[in-house]
């Protein structure tokens, strides 16, 4: 299971508090796609909200980190940290601080 | 005893405001969504228990939320607005091209006879419908698509479509507004659309005849007279008696005929209600005084309302979409203002108070009757 930190805001849409924890499925390992797309799956209201729902990119002011690692402009594809892909690291979404 | 909601989008959240029908005591629920813009909350009428929200802010996008209890719960629908076919271009504030990007949802017009059907209004400039309670969206792409389209440029707000009117009378009859592009007419349910600005003047423009480019902030129409408009423009208040084909201005003895909203009395077709502010630079009310301007004669004439309302120090706006009228046998006035106050009148606009005064700023008010 991969853990995941959903920032204020989208921990209220979603209806939780704290972590969320999904799986990933698939012969490879675990991507920030992946990982993006089955957020989504479990919770649809989110749709749209990280990412754009046609191009898939990030939206401009949400930042992904993990392991003190700023994997915002990592490539969707790439395989997570070994340590969020194991569990004992979060891989954590952020409404970045921006304007007042 | 029926009672009176009265829906109110903020900066920072919606709000919703009960009272029985004497309108003398008040509930305040809320913020729901807080921290988010509600660019809009309406009421089917069809259905007053189906609400339906504009959600959005800069982090995360536009989202749209339904509920089915009055307000009391809500949940997200459908949010997957897209331009379909080729997306082309409009004009950017400097008259270059640009590409159109969608933004949010500025307005939501549920329809009359349909909980479940609903058109809405976005930045940049589309209108969209969804039958299914806001689940999936359809652009009706021939009023983007009109000839004039890629030279709509956007006004200070941006390319918005604000305004959606579902004519009572005329089954497919719609209007609709974007500024600054102007006010369109579609008669058959947004399949082909007619620019209706013959006799806006605009100054800002080199071509005081030109089929678009009028920057347009509100239409109002009243159901009992649906071939009759009243339209608030960047600057002028106008009417036309032909469904849109001619304006005329009635601004008449009024301050200033800068502003945003216009409403029309629920019972008075010729009752007409406008909040001038001085200027399109200055936006609040001219010397620090919040009134409220009533025409009965359907505009040129003009008598300021101020009882209740604060004379001094106050600047404030009032936004577009931020004025409401309800269909109580004494009209009901509502209106918020950017400095969070949500004014009412119980007795056609002659005296005001507030509902609440310290609301995040208010970008609009809608009100229902309750069975």
């Amino acid at each position: 299971m991969i853990r995941v930190v959903l920032p204020a805001h989208l921990k209220n849409l979603a209806h939780v508090t704290g972590e969320v924890r999904v799986a990933v499925a698939g012969p490879g390992p675990a991507t920030q796609r992946l990982v993006l797309d089955a957020v989504e799956a479990r919770y649809p209201m989110l749709l749209g909200t990280i990412r754009d729902r046609h191009s898939g990119k990030r939206r401009a002011f949400v930042r992904f980190y993990a392991c003190e690692e700023d994997l915002s402009n990592s490539p969707a594809d790439a395989p997570l940290p070994e340590r969020v892909i194991a569990g004992d690291e979060p891989f954590i979404i952020l409404g970045a601080m921006a304007g007042g | 005893m029926s009672g009176v909601r009265v829906l109110v989008g903020t900066r920072k959240g919606a709000f919703v405001l009960t009272s029985d029908g004497s309108r003398r005591d008040w509930t305040v629920e809320g913020p729901h969504f807080g921290g988010w813009e509600i660019f809009h909350l309406t009421g089917s009428p069809a259905d007053p228990d189906r609400l339906y929200a504009s959600q959005s802010g800069g982090w995360f996008g536009q989202l749209i939320q339904r509920s089915d209890d009055g307000g009391r719960t809500w949940a997200t629908v459908g949010n997957d607005f897209a331009y379909a076919g080729d997306v082309g271009e409009h004009l950017w504030y400097d008259g270059t091209p640009r590409p159109w990007e969608f933004k949010r949802i500025w307005h939501l017009e549920p329809s009359r006879d349909d909980p479940d059907t609903l058109y809405a209004g976005a930045e940049d400039a589309a209108l969209y419908v969804s039958g299914d309670g806001g689940g999936k969206w359809t652009e009706l792409t021939a009023l983007r698509n009109h000839p004039s389209g890629p030279s709509w440029q956007p006004g200070a707000g941006g390319l918005c479509l604000h305004t959606i009117i579902l004519d009572p009378v005329r089954p497919g009859r719609i209007y609709t507004a974007v500024s600054a592009a102007g006010a369109f007419r579609s008669d058959d349910a947004g399949a082909s659309w007619l620019p209706i600005n013959k006799g806006l003047r605009s100054g800002e423009i080199p071509d005081q005849d030109s089929e678009v480019g009028h920057c347009v902030h509100h239409i109002t129409q009243h159901p009992s007279r649906p071939d009759t408009l009243f339209m608030q423009k960047h600057w002028d208040v106008m009417r036309s008696d032909d469904a849109g084909a001619n304006w005329r201005e009635v601004s008449g003895d009024l301050p200033s005929d800068f502003g945003f909203p216009i409403a029309v009395h629920a019972h008075e077709p010729e009752t007409i209600y406008v909040v001038p502010i001085k200027s399109d630079s200055e936006h609040y009310p001219p010397e620090g005084r919040l009134r409220v301007y009533r025409s009965r004669t359907g505009g040129d004439e003009w008598e300021p309302l101020t009882d209740g309302l604060p004379q001094a120090n106050c600047y404030v706006n009032v936004l577009r979409d931020a004025m409401a009228v309800d269909s109580l046998e004494d009209c009901g006035i509502y209106f918020g203002t950017t400095g969070g106050q949500v004014y009412h009148s119980t007795d056609s606009g002659d005296s005001w108070a507030p509902i609440v005064r310290d609301l995040p700023p208010v970008l609009s008010v809608e009100v229902q009757v309750l069975p």
